[in-house]
């Protein structure tokens, strides 16, 4: 009897199907279980992946539970290439979809947080400007100007206190969530992503940047909605996080 | 079709290593008995920062083997186009001194599934293995090295053994061999073959680079011992032995350490690499 790849497969993401028959021990008598070192290895080597990128998410599951959602979602959402550090985009909305989690409802925006880190970690160098290069701008060329920020640039917002949250299971001595919303930017000095809480005007500012808005728009809306944004400060920050790798005027 | 000519092993017939990140600052201090290192290539296919970075480095002061473990080279259906692409574009910026892969799939209907599953020994899968060879070949623009698997169950429907699969495979596509001394170990106790006599048939002249790793030990419905190439321990006593035997009838080759799981301290790892400098020393010339 011949196993195809397809019967394999099925059986193997399975495991309440019989083994398939056409397979043995070498001498002669049925897989049985030899078959389950197969099964084992691709549950556990993807949860382990899981495990690499969402620690946080881990940790506040406990390591049954977190054993438990990763083998449905490694069966409803197997993964699409063989690079690891990909696996498990579709991780954040899994979670935000099983209702026997509802009740831990910062669950799934941590995860986007984590998510957000690891793609930082792996995004391509780049050169950030000048400093003097923004600072030397005229008021109507500051006015007019929209910024490439760096692939390492991240930002996660959420009604949830998710940079607490994330610091509280991941670093020793961080303090207790105190709740409120917190919005999060993600940037790379050199190799080790920085995780920093951002006031909701900032992160109003820099999304609007990200979409490529010029600045006195970004600007306008950022100071409609909060009135403490701070241009100069968000500015400051996004220069101290080397997050500016180009600035395009009106002029260019 | 690439030269069917044996190629000498462009790597150093030297212990090597598989390279762990928490290692990185051990190999730049003193990396002896070590000579070169081998990544998963797979790893190091984000755009950039510090994985690549390291490997850029590393680069510089070892010889370098690429072992990709996703491309699915026995899969029933065509490669992975991207894959392979991501594949000849790291080997193009890194220039290894050897490149890798597995006689095995894991990639079906686009799911990959992140092991190396079994093939039947057959000419249909012959013929279906040597055709993407050829196009692996043919697009990174090298030859490559096959690697024989760990095997836990046999498929009634093999006409082949191993051994010749593996033969046959190489004469055709030109390919050389990566001959994993574990997984014959493994292999030869979980389906109850001689693991010496699997040595014997070995084409022994096309292999390129030796991979040794430990296992653990558990047993089947029957009671029957049934290895686990787990390489998350130090190589077992036997193995070592079958390398000896190996060695004996190969003459020196690149012999890489596996370590993949419960990675040790670079000590322990480097003492192993020094068994494996001791074994080399041990061939006559």
């Amino acid at each position: 009897m011949n196993v195809s790849q397809t019967t394999f497969h099925t059986a193997l993401l399975d495991p309440s199907q019989a083994v398939p028959g056409g397979l043995s021990d070498g001498l002669g008598q049925p897989a049985g279980s030899r078959f389950s070192v197969y099964r084992n290895n691709v549950a556990v080597s993807l949860t382990e992946a899981l495990e690499l990128s969402f620690p946080a998410i881990a940790k506040l599951l406990g390591e049954q539970n977190f054993k438990g959602l990763s083998g449905i979602f490694l069966r409803q959402h197997p993964p699409e290439t063989p690079i690891m550090m990909q696996y498990g985009a579709a991780f954040p909305d899994f979670l935000a979809g099983i209702e026997q989690l509802s009740h831990i409802g910062y669950l799934p925006d941590v995860a986007r947080l984590e998510q957000a880190v690891r793609v930082s970690y792996h995004s391509a160098d780049a050169t950030p400007i000048d400093p003097e290069d923004l600072q030397a701008l005229a008021p109507d060329a500051l006015a007019s100007a929209r910024f490439d920020l760096a692939p390492s640039v991240r930002l996660v917002r959420s009604s949830w206190p998710i940079h607490q949250i994330w610091a509280y299971n991941l670093e020793d001595g961080a303090p207790k969530p105190t709740g409120g919303a917190q919005d999060v930017l993600i940037h790379r000095p050199e190799f080790d992503p920085e995780v920093i809480p951002i006031s909701p005007g900032t992160a109003d500012f820099i999304a609007a940047m990200m979409r490529g808005e010029m600045l006195a728009d970004a600007n306008e809306s950022a100071q409609a909605a909060h009135d403490t944004f701070d241009l100069s400060q968000a500015l400051g920050l996004l220069l101290s996080a080397q997050a500016i790798t180009h600035i395009t005027t009106g002029d260019d | 079709m690439l030269d069917n000519s044996p190629k000498f092993p462009a790597l150093p017939a030297a212990p090597g290593v598989g390279y762990k990140p928490q290692h990185f600052s051990d190999i730049l201090n003193d990396a002896a008995p070590v000579e070169w290192l081998e990544i998963h290539a797979e790893n190091y296919m984000g755009d950039g920062g510090r994985p690549i970075a390291q490997l850029r480095h590393l680069s510089e002061q070892f010889a370098i083997s690429v072992h990709g473990v996703g491309l699915s080279i026995g899969g029933e259906t065509e490669l992975d186009a991207d894959h392979l692409a991501r594949l000849k574009h790291i080997c193009n910026w890194l220039q290894p001194e050897s490149f890798s892969e597995h006689l095995a799939w894991s990639t079906h209907d686009s799911h990959f599934l992140n092991d190396l599953l079994p093939l039947p020994y057959t000419k249909a899968t012959l013929s279906r293995v040597a055709d993407h060879i050829d196009q692996v070949q043919e697009v990174v623009g090298r030859q490559m090295l096959l690697e024989n698997p760990s095997s836990y169950l046999a498929f009634d429907e093999s006409t082949y053994a191993e051994t010749e699969f593996l033969d046959e495979v190489a004469k055709r596509t030109g390919c050389g061999l990566l001959l994993d001394v574990n997984n014959v170990f493994v292999s030869a106790t979980n389906l109850q073959i001689d693991p010496y006599a699997y040595i014997d048939a070995f084409p022994l002249a096309r292999v390129g680079e030796i991979h040794l790793g430990g296992h653990d030990e558990e047993t089947d419905d029957h009671g029957a011992p049934l290895l686990i190439d787990s390489h998350g321990r130090e190589v077992a006593d036997p193995v070592w032995t079958l390398l000896d035997y190996t060695l004996e009838r190969s003459g020196v080759r690149p012999i890489l350490i596996e370590w993949d799981a419960n990675i040790p301290e670079w000590a322990e790892l480097a003492a192993e690499a020094e068994r494996a400098a001791n074994a080399l020393q041990k061939v006559p010339a």
